[in-house]
């Protein structure tokens, strides 16, 4: 009989250890539908009979967060056959807050103490036998990070879910809220009492989501039955709830855990602490440890040795060059055997294709395990401890500042790092604008328009002057998107700070390759497939093959260049090039070397590193409409490589068109502004 | 007096919380409930937020989330 358990429990209460010392490798990642919270479950290594499915971290049932929401969702509709319940020793009584709920439920449940040894090595006992006793559900002690007591912890919990075993009813409330609680629930009616009952609580508790899907006609009556219980606990009834359960568990605590200090103990996390997040030295570590993150992933002058790659840039250099070998291996041989021009020519863009998704692979392995280090180590936290003030006034979190950094270097991995921000709506916002932040791969747009139409002295400023303009764009963008897209979410910066801890290297290693395999395998398909289409439209048309002038492409470009017009740059070869520029932003400069005089591609080198101009562009651009072509390929839809990585990390085709559409409008509005104001000036 | 009051090293027991909605469920949520003594560890170092301690584990807040729990 195959049956499903899911493990529940507080943010970094070593859950997502336990997952990974139960599951091993085989994990399947992806998305809760409509947010940006990840879906994890994986076969139990020991029983394949058994499915473990990873829920959110969260701290309560309240529908405070999108993975709150998902997660009691899946607890209350879904119902797994058994929870496990990982509570942190080390913090019981907050982590005994999330247990009550969870047995409100009215599932199966097994509780996992973990971190045993932190508890041992601080001197505390607890008593688990008492502990469960008194819950009325097992407890199991164990130490995910070793696998310790994992064996017992695995076999309570498939026997608890055979014999559906249902926890034992608490009846913590006084007689007035237990009174209100079987009234509304006698409303609610339905053949499930556990789920009544639940939905009772939540209701008294104000739960917004759970009242909208009452039936109208029973609402009244419920609110006469809340009504009556806030004024029989001094107009409170959810402050009473939150309340009594702690008291609960303050009692228990008190019945069942020995500590060795009586007080806060300053522990060596403490002292570490007191160093990271001081007054003087906070910011200059902050800057250190970004500045180490971004030269790993990106620098080609790594550790500031003139031409030293970082292993970033180093390992994408290897599978390029690989990759470029096995292409050409095999493009020669297909050759060889006579296929026809256009044969040749689909096979190779379908290795373009895929040597495109691979050449992003260790970018992104880099950046996460520099990211799942800092992340499991604490330090992440404190990210956004730190970083808070500023960044609330764009109504974003300190934390949206690494995926707006590393999107300096490429927004691929950056877009991925969004989803170390802490609500869904953070998430989405900073994805949105992530490629505001100019990446490695636009400089050569600037590169050639700065040496073909501005004074030698100028250059260097327009480029400049241009990374800026996405700074600011994504700043305004940001205060939009909080002001009118998502209004409704309550913000605060109520935040756990977890202990230091030193990571494990395994967490670290399937957390960067679970990455790594998500977008190889989800954004993988929208890049190859976008990649072959835009090689056929460049090089169709309805007679057969031909060149890009003649192509479908061409006859596209002509077409869409009036909706251009009001932007400085009605011409089809610059439409063009912003269509081939979504393969790769700077294919638009190749684009232009071959569309503007066939120039070699020697030149086109020399002009991508902005060592020499393309005069002919003179023909189309002035200097204004040249800044606002810039601007548009700046603040439009990133490459399709960035594009499949939203949609790996929204995971909603919805939400990603949103954002491509967002961008969109942005880039054409900035560019417009600056080619009429421009103009007026200049 | 509020939690924003206390300066780092000060305990004290929280009173109520002002706060409404939300924000008054999650701080509940996270165990600052009446009756639970509270103590300020510091404030970051731009100024905001500061970092607590209650029930055994370090939470951080913004001032103006602090200034919502009253204590004495």
């Amino acid at each position: 009989m195959s049956i499903t358990i899911a493990l529940a429990g507080n943010p970094n209460c070593g859950k997502t250890t336990l997952f990974n010392e139960l599951t091993g490798s085989k994990q399947h990642v992806g998305n809760w539908p409509g947010v940006t919270v990840d879906k994890k479950d994986g076969v139990y290594k020991k029983n394949r009979e058994v499915t473990i499915l990873d829920l959110p971290g969260i701290y309560s049932l309240s529908p405070y967060s999108a993975e709150e929401i998902v997660a009691r969702d899946y607890l209350v509709k879904d119902k797994p056959d058994a929870v496990i319940d990982i509570v942190d020793g080390t913090s019981i009584e907050r982590n005994l807050y999330l247990s009550l709920q969870i047995m409100e439920t009215g599932i199966p449940m097994v509780i996992a103490l973990n971190m045993m040894d932190e508890v041992e090595t601080k001197g505390d006992k607890i008593d688990c036998q008492k502990l469960s006793e008194t819950l009325g559900v097992p407890v199991v002690p164990v130490v995910a990070r070793s696998g310790k007591g994992l064996k017992d912890l695995m076999d309570t919990a498939i026997e608890t879910a055979q014999s559906h075993k249902k926890p034992e009813k608490l009846n913590l409330f006084d007689q007035d809220l237990q009174n209100a609680i079987a009234g509304i629930a006698d409303v609610l009616g339905g053949n499930n009492e556990d789920e009544s009952q639940w939905k009772a609580i939540k209701l008294i508790e104000n739960d917004v989501v759970v009242e909208k899907a009452v039936d109208p006609a029973k609402l009244a009556a419920i609110k006469i039955l809340v009504e009556k219980a806030n004024k029989n606990a001094r107009g409170d009834a959810e402050a009473k709830i939150a309340d009594t359960r702690y008291q609960y568990i303050s009692q228990l605590v008190k019945e069942c855990v020995k500590k060795a200090h009586r007080g806060h103990v300053e522990t060596k996390s403490d002292k570490l602490d007191k160093i990271l997040t001081s007054r003087i030295l906070a910011l200059p570590i902050f800057a250190v440890v970004m500045y180490i993150m971004f030269a790993c992933t990106f620098s080609e002058n790594f550790l500031f040795i003139e031409g030293l790659p970082s292993p970033g840039v180093w390992l994408a250099g290897i599978v390029e060059t690989m990759w470029g070998m096995i292409a050409e291996g095999v493009v020669g041989v297909i050759e060889g055997l006579g296929a026809s021009e256009w044969a040749v020519g689909l096979v190779a863009s379908c290795l373009d294709g895929i040597g495109a998704v691979a050449g992003f692979l260790p970018l992104v392995l880099v950046l996460f395990l520099l990211l799942s280090f800092l992340e499991d180590s604490g330090y992440m936290a404190r990210v956004a401890f730190v970083m808070d003030r500023i960044f609330r006034h764009f109504g974003l979190s300190g934390r949206s500042f690494i995926p707006m950094l590393m999107g300096f270097g490429c927004s691929v991995p950056a877009l991925m790092a969004s989803r170390t921000l802490e609500s869904d709506k953070d998430r989405k916002i900073t994805m949105m604008i992530t490629p505001f932040m100019s990446c490695g791969a636009k400089l050569p747009i600037y590169a050639m328009f700065a040496a073909t139409l501005f004074a030698e002295g100028n250059q260097t400023m327009i480029v400049f002057s241009v990374y800026m303009l996405g700074i600011i764009v994504a700043v305004i963008g940001a205060l939009i998107l909080n002001k009118f897209a998502f209004k409704s979410d309550a913000s605060s910066f109520i935040m756990e700070l977890p202990q230091y801890r030193v990571p494990t290297i395994k967490s670290v290693l399937i957390h960067a390759w679970e990455k790594v395999k998500g977008f190889a395998v989800k954004a993988g398909t929208v890049i190859f497939a976008s990649t072959v289409l835009i090689w056929f439209l460049s090089n169709f048309n309805f007679s057969g093959m031909c060149d890009m002038e003649e192509s479908f492409l061409a006859t596209i470009g002509n077409g869409i260049k009036w909706i251009f017009a009001p932007l400085g740059w009605a011409d089809w070869r610059a439409s063009v090039g912003v269509v081939t520029g979504w393969i790769a932003k700077e294919n638009i400069v190749a684009t232009f070397g071959q569309l503007f005089g066939n120039v070699s591609e020697e030149v086109v080198e020399a002009v991508m590193a902005g060592e020499e101009g393309l005069p002919a562009i003179g023909q189309v651009f002035d200097q204004v409409s040249a800044y606002s072509y810039m601007a548009f390929n700046l603040l439009c839809m990133p490459c399709f490589a960035a594009v499949g990585a939203i949609k790996r990390e929204m995971g909603s085709w919805k939400w990603t068109l949103r954002a491509v559409g967002f961008q969109m409008v942005t880039a054409y509005v900035v560019a417009l502004l600056i080619n009429v104001i421009g103009h007026l000036i200049f | 007096m509020t939690l924003k009051d206390l300066r780092p090293g000060q305990e004290g027991t929280v009173l109520s919380v002002a706060a409404v909605g939300p924000m008054k469920r999650r701080i509940m949520d996270m165990g600052i409930t009446p009756g639970v003594g509270i103590k300020v560890i510091k404030v970051a170092p731009l100024g905001d937020p500061i970092e607590i301690n209650v029930r055994g584990y370090e939470l951080s807040l913004r001032k103006e989330e602090a200034q919502q729990i009253q204590i004495e």
